[in-house]
């Protein structure tokens, strides 16, 4: 017997050694380094004490919020109706839908410019239909729509599965009783979503708070928190500010991930 | 017949969501084969952007399938028998242990690297070399490798397997080598595309990481967006679609049969 635990601690070892060296002990460093700046260990209280890096607080949390809400309300209609109606073409539909999961946050940024920027789609259609060009890729509109792009597919993918294993006979016993679909979907098909709603909208919600990619694609001026700790290590060489507010920004993604996993059971799965 | 309206309502919907997920990228696909995109596709089709692609950015290409396999490989050693320790045993130390291998999936990107060049940013060596790059890919995908290989593993009665195994008088290695690999060979293989995936996909950290000299594929895509023109750009986006396209087919083709025996897995707890 401790010969068998033995030889399991022995094939932990590599990851676990891999694992303290370029995790664990770089982010105590980071840590540490985070209260080292000219103002100590002040440092992890100025995105709350600094008004311009509690705004940027403010955006990202607003810009995760709007996204969280506006990707489960689009995934969870088309994914229930795509779980529900097998029709010719649904295969389709659902490969559209999921082809984008693997883009990295630089081509979502491209995507958004291709319909929102200087000579995306959208301009051109509004500048054909009112003969002015609506551009809005490099404000918080344009990350905003980058965001619910990038989740869409994964967020989809989650609730289909969900709704694969709620039991029919839940919804027809309510529509025998009179319910109309609307009520149906709110007493029946939402509450029996709820722990899929919840895992697929903390890691949009965490996604959106810690991605840097798309905001760094679209404008270097999108004042979110990823983008100001970027701008701190590079142009300001603030590396101290950077290595606190990264820590906190890490803290809190992971804080949402680990509640959400609690509030709906141990299928979470966090994914980038 | 108010339910065949909603039906519609619902098909609508949900074609107007593909819509804004595909369009952007058949547009984008368009303008990397067209002449002029300002003008349109009136001005002709070409494939000089591709070309100019290729020319310019072909290191960054062989640079992200070199780290991708490399990551494969690094993952595979570090993840296997990790996953195979967790199935094992799963108690509360197990627990803690997969709930910190999560860790630099739930922490942005940016916060890893930052964590690793204040920490090794000073051996110049590692720092310019494309292991440092290597070093954060791992760290980002070896959850997916350790998840996807403990899924099957917890699926299989692997305790009465190995204990057979055993009583026939097969050593530890022999056990390993003919019953628990094949076994996962199922989560090996979505497990590698993932990470293959992954890995060809990362920017959050990479573009903190890379140096000059080893730019991969998504940091020279943000390179091509912010100088280049718009049709580079989009040439060298679909030279990416491309390259992982197969992949995601892959993943696609092969997660399907999956939910299947895991919900049999489920109810049994």
């Amino acid at each position: 017997m401790r010969h068998e635990v033995r030889r399991l601690i022995l094939l932990l070892l590599p990851a676990g050694i891999f694992f303290a060296a370029f995790f664990l002990l770089p982010m105590a460093r980071l840590f540490f380094i985070g209260g080292s700046g000219k103002t100590g260990w002040a440092a992890y209280a100025a995105i709350l004490t600094d008004m311009h890096y509690f705004s940027s607080l403010v955006s990202t949390l607003g810009v995760a919020t709007a996204t969280t809400v506006a990707t489960l309300i689009i995934s969870g209609i088309a994914g229930v109706f795509l779980q529900r109606h097998k029709f010719p073409g649904n295969g389709a539909l659902v490969a559209m839908l999921t082809f984008p999961l693997a883009f990295p946050g630089v081509v979502i940024g491209f995507m958004v410019i291709m319909l929102a920027g200087r000579q995306g789609l959208i301009g051109q259609v509004t500048q054909a239909l009112t003969g002015e060009k609506l551009v809005f890729a490099y404000t918080m509109a344009g990350l905003f729509m980058g965001y619910v792009y990038f989740s869409i597919p994964r967020t989809i993918l989650t609730v289909m599965a969900a709704a694969e294993k709620l039991d029919p006979k839940l919804e027809e016993a309510a529509r025998s009783l009179g319910a109309s679909p609307w009520r149906v979907a709110l007493d029946v098909i939402i509450p029996g979503l709820k722990p899929a709603f919840i895992s697929a909208g903390a890691i949009c919600f965490a996604t959106a708070v810690g991605a840097f990619g798309t905001a760094f694609t679209l404008a270097a001026k999108i004042n979110v928190l990823p983008m100001v700790i970027y701008t701190e290590f590079t142009l300001s060489a603030n590396i101290a500010m950077a290595a606190a507010l990264s820590f906190v920004l890490g803290i809190v993604t992971w804080l949402v991930l680990a509640i959400a996993r609690t509030a709906a059971g141990s299928t979470v799965a966090a994914a980038g | 017949m108010k339910h065949r309206g909603l039906f519609y309502l619902q098909l609508g919907f949900t074609l107007l969501v593909s819509a804004f997920l595909i369009v952007p990228v058949v547009l984008s696909i368009m303008a990397g084969l067209t002449v002029n995109y300002f003008i349109g596709i009136e001005s002709g089709l070409t494939l000089k952007w591709v070309f100019e692609v290729w020319n310019g950015y072909r290191d960054t290409i062989f640079l992200s399938i070199g780290l991708s396999l490399a990551c494969l490989v690094v993952t595979l050693v570090l993840g296997v028998p990790t996953a195979y320790v967790l199935a094992k045993r799963q108690n509360a130390l197990t627990r803690a242990i997969e709930e910190l291998l999560v860790m630099p999936v739930a922490v942005p990107g940016l916060a890893t690297a930052l964590a690793l060049i204040v920490t090794y940013g000073s051996l110049s060596g590692f720092r310019t070399s494309w292991g440092f790059i290597l070093v954060g890919h791992v760290l980002f995908t070896l959850p997916f490798m350790v998840r996807s290989v403990l899924a099957v593993l917890s699926a299989i009665d692997l305790k009465t397997l190995e204990e057979g195994a055993a009583s026939l008088g097969a050593g530890f290695w022999p056990r390993f080598r003919d019953i628990v690999l094949p076994n996962c060979r199922a989560g090996i293989l979505a497990g590698s595309l993932m990470v293959v995936t992954l890995s060809m996909g990362e920017f959050n950290m990479t573009w903190l990481l890379h140096t000059p000299f080893t730019k991969t594929l998504p940091v020279g895509l943000a390179d091509a967006y912010a100088s280049l023109r718009l049709e580079v750009g989009s040439a060298y986006t679909l030279v990416f679609f491309l390259m992982i396209m197969p992949l995601l087919l892959a993943l696609q083709a092969f997660a399907k049969p999956r939910p299947a025996k895991f919900v049999a897995e489920e109810t049994d707890q």
